[in-house]
């Protein structure tokens, strides 16, 4: 099943095209890296599937329906999950807390306001933590979070809507390498046993290399390549636009 | 042997015993560095072992500190920044923090300070050979400027202090992997110029690249220090702190 | 046709002083992030040290020196103020430092009246200027072609000064990034002094020059200073061009609306700035802000009261219900006067506290709530009862009206357009005196013959107000209120759950307010009357003092603080006649003393402690 299909996305604020003419899918089950120089358009193209920018041209469907015109609470309620680059959660509340508002916000009970907030969907919270691995801090006050677990974290409030489509923009930063790729393991399991199709971007190649099943590298606001990790890796114009001389990650990936 | 002959082996930065605090939350525990002249060191360590606020207790913008901070052998704690920024100490922070409004060159003057004697002074000219990109691009706004352009002007814009040792607070975060070797060139060239330089990493490869020595922090402290080909020598410790 | 030109030139000519005020808070925001409550205070003094010199100088020579040596002088006064008392608040809270300018604003108030004297002052005609030049035939005042001339010319000279020295560049730069501009060896302290200084000068500078055009009055500062947050809102904060074409603006509009509403000029401008907040939020000139990245509270997750606690409650509302077993009539109309500020207290307690909306003119929907009950007793014949729902339902509408434009701004903004709102709502009580009673008041509204003794109203107070500061605690820890607080915690993450924050914030904003109006109209039956103090700038600062001696992270601190602030006023009130000064020392004190708030003094004892 395709969950996200954008067809000639086309965006600029005025000057120069900063996104031109992008096409890709993503399919159920599916981890798609997104990687490119910084300014080539990876955020922009980000925000606008998010809903956060308003497109210049183009088509994006999300599950099948055109997003155009809809703003980023509606897009979410599609059935799309986010995690930041610095994670962004609820620091005056407690861990459990933090998934709770999602599953109010995704249940609808935004109005309620003569019952306390404890009684409702404390079981899903839970699980969804559990899921991540973090149900033994689910009393914890978020802001005594280490920096690995407010990711999961992260994760548990973007899955908390059932999403079928998660944008992670720059998951792995701020992290220890052996954490980074616990995360995106983590992450991956998700996506297959839920059918969820993952859009990220990073920098961190290690990380891109060995979790992505496709890869796609922008460049000005151009799509210039799409691929296998190993067909990337090996691209001469990829290379000359962004790997380098690749001194900079790991030689093979298993 | 007399004090005058002994100096020379404590140039640079000597932190000890250094503990930060952040409202009620303690964040350093009894920190220590040094950093002899000519040195690369690198700090590595996850979001929130401490590498920033050891950067930024250094430097004198952190409200509550404890602890001995000497920089060419005169305590330099509790002095206000652009005291310290003054005696030769450069610091380029995260999120590189260039003026968004200003053009590249006024970027570049608010930087300015006095030559220092034993060190050739930068003026643009001399930077914008070290930094070819930011020549072509001296009348344009900061905040025109992509990611990369960006982090080399914070260090450029740094390096018009005349600083005689830099703290780089992880200068690699965010860039492309091309970018990335432009500047280990460039710390490599800064290196030469007689530079010191204390940079925060989370990038091994590039670490790898550019340090001398390695300081590994978590929660707070050193847990190890040594060279840099001791530290590759050793992935247990890599294993130990630089992971879960 | 000739008679509008005149009339436009006019509203050039007022725009001048409007311009150089609003240009130095701009200027101030911009380096120091302080929104300088006393600014109208420094331009007042500006026009009182001018005529005091114009007074003793003669000659032209003496006039104009004496107009510059004011802005002068004023400008030193600021310098060591900022020096003294500033430098010890810029890593306060903005609440904080709006609270001691705030302070700074009413001390002058008196200090003015003690120096000065009651009476309005009228100062000598310029030198050269005294005359009327023709304009189509018309005489227009030759100062006010003079005045025309100035504001353009401080312009150019301020764009001169941030453009062409390295001053300017300096200032440029920590307008953008403060502690950047001292990691790269600037001396910061000198920096901000000197930007101070600068602001003072242009605002005292703008009061001097009003010396031959108006009298000058005690009121001069809180006149200006809503003029110059509304300048600024339009403008955009911070943009220096942009408040040059905002002043211009709203004076013209305040020039016109004379013509159009004579009774209610201030309607005008309110619509406009209405119009461009919808349009632009961040003002015609201003930049659009990021959104800001989510920020640790250091006080522990909020939990409902647990068992003991929640006896312990039950304990005293017992306890203060039999208190008219044992005391007088006066303490009881005492104590009714606390629980009202209590529910006052509370609801803004509730915006600042759960929402992170720090409202700088709650007393407007206080002061709805009072004149809602009164008109609706005086021009409707209204029973108490009755009336009792007519206030709140008043304070409810003017809460979606304003609150509706109010949440599509954030921070030091936000702030700044509650109190301009508040100011309005007080201009058409003091104003409309067919239906408000304009200065006079309302008076001879009583508690209906069921509760006419103070101890019976008590009761009825009670009554109303403890299930009302109940329901707020209900809401706080509802999904609506984790809703609330999750708006404020983290934009970007409560825009990724779906979350939308304006109507979120609307909705709170609108409960805050009918619960002030619940507590005004409650006023008007304890007092028997209505004033437009009721919707004071006055009453909307003592609010926040309650709130802030109570505990801004705490869920029910206002109700602590309402205690302590009312009874140490009614106390100081009856012990001074310049009530002003002490409690605007009392402000800067409290604020020096406790530049984190009470509760970040306790915690940083707390942190000493962890310390090995």
């Amino acid at each position: 099943m395709t969950v996200l299909s954008v067809k000639g996305l086309t965006k600029s604020f005025g000057g120069p095209k900063v996104v031109d003419n992008v096409s890709f899918a993503l399919e159920a089950g599916e981890m798609l890296a997104l990687i490119g120089p910084n300014g080539a358009g990876k955020s922009t193209c980000f925000n606008i599937i998010n809903g956060q920018l308003s497109r210049s041209a183009g088509e994006i469907r999300i599950l099948g329906v055109d997003t155009s015109g809809l703003d980023p609470s509606r897009i979410w309620r599609l059935g799309v999950g986010r995690t930041f680059q610095i994670t962004e959660t609820f620091l005056s509340m407690t861990v459990i807390e933090n998934v709770q508002m999602a599953l109010f916000s995704h249940h609808r009970l935004l109005t309620v306001w003569r019952k306390p907030a404890r009684h409702f969907h404390a079981r899903e919270a839970e699980a969804l933590l559990d899921l991540v691995g973090m149900a033994e801090f689910a009393g914890r006050p978020c802001r005594q979070l280490a920096y690995g677990d407010l990711k999961r974290l992260e994760l548990a409030i973007a899955l908390a809507n059932e999403p079928k489509l998660l944008l992670m923009d720059e998951p792995a930063a701020g992290m220890a390498p052996r954490e980074r790729g616990e995360l995106m393991s983590l992450a991956a399991r998700i996506a297959k046993t839920r059918a969820i199709g993952i859009l990220f971007t990073e920098h961190d190649m290690d990380v891109v290399f060995e979790h992505a099943d496709r890869i796609m590298v922008l460049n000005r606001g151009v799509l210039i390549f799409e691929g296998l990790p190993e067909a990337v890796r090996r691209s001469a114009e990829v290379q000359a636009v962004y790997l380098g001389a690749g001194t900079l990650y790991a030689e093979s990936h298993a | 042997m007399s004090a005058a002959f002994e100096s020379p082996a404590v140039l640079g930065l000597a932190v000890n015993k250094l503990n930060a605090w952040y409202g009620q939350a303690h964040i350093l525990f009894d920190m220590a560095i040094e950093v002899k002249p000519g040195e690369v060191v690198a700090l590595l360590g996850r979001n929130g072992a401490g590498k920033s606020t050891t950067f930024r207790s250094i430097m004198g913008l952190v409200p509550k500190v404890e602890g001995d901070i000497s920089f060419n052998n005169v305590s330099i704690a509790g002095l206000p920044t652009y005291e310290i920024v003054r005696r030769g100490l450069g610091y380029v922070p995260e999120d590189r923090r260039i003026f968004t409004d200003l053009t590249v060159e006024e970027n570049l003057s608010v930087g300015v300070q006095p030559p220092r004697p034993g060190l050739e002074p930068w003026t643009p000219e001399r930077l914008y050979d070290v930094f070819p990109n930011l020549r072509e691009l001296r009348g344009r706004q900061g905040g025109r400027m992509s990611g990369g352009e960006q982090q080399m002007l914070t260090i450029a814009r740094t390096l018009m202090g005349n600083p005689s040792l830099v703290l780089l607070d992880e200068p690699s975060e965010g860039l492309a992997p091309k970018i990335v070797e432009q500047m280990a060139d460039i710390i490599l060239k800064m290196k030469a110029s007689g530079l010191s330089l204390v940079i925060s990493e989370q990038n091994l490869h590039f670490a790898r690249l550019i340090s001398d020595r390695v300081a590994v922090i978590e929660k707070g402290a050193v847990r190890y220090a040594g060279t840099m080909a001791d530290f590759q020598a050793r992935p247990d410790i890599r294993d130990a702190f630089l992971a879960v | 046709m000739n008679f509008y030109l005149v009339q436009f030139l006019a509203g050039l000519a007022s725009a001048a002083s409007l311009f150089l005020v609003s240009s130095g808070l701009s200027i101030i925001f911009g380096v120091t992030r302080i929104v300088n409550f006393a600014h109208g205070a420094f331009y007042m003094l500006g026009a009182y040290v001018a005529y005091s010199l114009t007074e003793r100088l003669s000659g032209a020579l003496g006039f104009w020196g004496g107009i510059v040596v004011a802005a002068l002088v004023v400008a030193l006064v600021g310098a060591l103020l900022e020096m003294l008392l500033l430098r010890r608040i810029y890593r306060a809270p903005e609440l904080f430092q709006l609270l001691a300018t705030f302070g700074l604003t009413l001390a002058a108030e008196d200090l003015s009246l003690l120096i000065w004297g009651p009476e309005d002052l009228l100062g000598r005609r310029a030198p050269g200027f005294r005359g009327a030049v023709d304009v189509m035939g018309l005489p227009f005042p030759s100062y006010d072609l003079f005045l025309i001339g100035i504001g353009p010319l401080v312009l150019l000279l301020l764009f001169l000064l941030f453009r062409r020295t390295r001053w300017g560049v300096l200032v440029r730069a920590a307008t953008q990034d403060r502690e950047m501009v001292a990691a790269l060896g600037v001396n910061q302290k000198w920096l901000f002094t000197s930007v101070f200084t600068l602001g003072v000068f242009l605002a005292a500078l703008g009061g001097a020059l009003q010396l031959p055009r108006e009298a000058v009055t005690h009121q001069m500062d809180l006149r200006i200073i809503t003029e110059v947050f509304v300048v600024v809102v339009i403008g955009g904060l911070g943009n220096v061009v942009g408040a040059f074409l905002a002043a211009i603006l709203v004076s013209e509009l305040n020039a016109f609306g004379i013509l159009i509403f004579p009774k209610i000029s201030l309607i005008l401008v309110f619509l406009v700035m209405a119009l461009v907040l919808v349009i632009r939020p961040m003002g015609l000139l201003g930049k659009a802000e990021g959104p800001t990245r989510a920020h640790a509270s250091a006080a522990a997750p909020w939990r409902p009261l647990d068992g003991s606690v929640r006896l312990l409650v039950m304990a005293a509302v017992i306890l203060a219900a039999l208190l008219p077993f044992a005391a007088g009539d006066y303490a009881l109309s005492v104590a009714s006067e606390l629980l009202i500020f209590m529910l006052y207290a509370a609801s803004l307690h509730f915006l600042i506290s759960t929402g992170g909306l720090v409202s700088f003119g709650h007393a407007a929907y206080f002061g709805l709530g009072s004149y809602g009950a009164a008109i609706a007793v005086k021009s409707f014949g209204a029973p108490m009862l009755a009336a009792l729902i007519a206030g709140p339902l008043l304070g409810c509408l003017g809460a979606l009206l304003f609150g509706w434009f109010c949440v599509r701004l954030s921070g030091v903004y936000f702030a700044m357009l509650t109190l301009a709102f508040a100011q309005i709502a007080w201009s058409v009580a003091f104003q409309w005196n067919a239906v408000t009673g304009g200065d006079n008041g309302l008076l001879g509204l009583w508690p209906a013959a069921f509760v006419a003794t103070p101890a019976r109203f008590y009761w009825l107070t009670l009554a109303l107000v403890v299930p009302a500061i109940a329901v707020l605690r209900l809401i706080v820890f509802s999904p609506f209120g984790y809703a609330f607080r999750a708006v404020r915690d983290s934009q970007l993450r409560s825009a990724a759950i779906g979350l939308d924050r304006q109507p979120i914030q609307w909705a709170s904003f609108v409960v805050a307010g009918t619960f002030a109006a619940l507590a005004g109209a409650l006023y008007t039956f304890s007092k028997g009357s209505v004033f437009p103090d009721n919707l004071g700038i006055p009453l909307s600062v003592d609010g926040l003092v309650m709130v802030l001696l109570g505990g801004i992270e705490t869920v029910s601190g206002g109700i602590v603080g309402a205690l302590v602030f009312k009874a140490l006023s009614i106390w100081l009130t009856s012990q001074t006649d310049y009530s002003k000064l002490a409690l605007g020392a009392l402000i800067v004190a409290l604020v020096v003393a406790f530049p984190k708030g009470i509760v970040g003094a306790i915690e940083g004892l707390g942190g000493r402690k962890v310390r090995p």
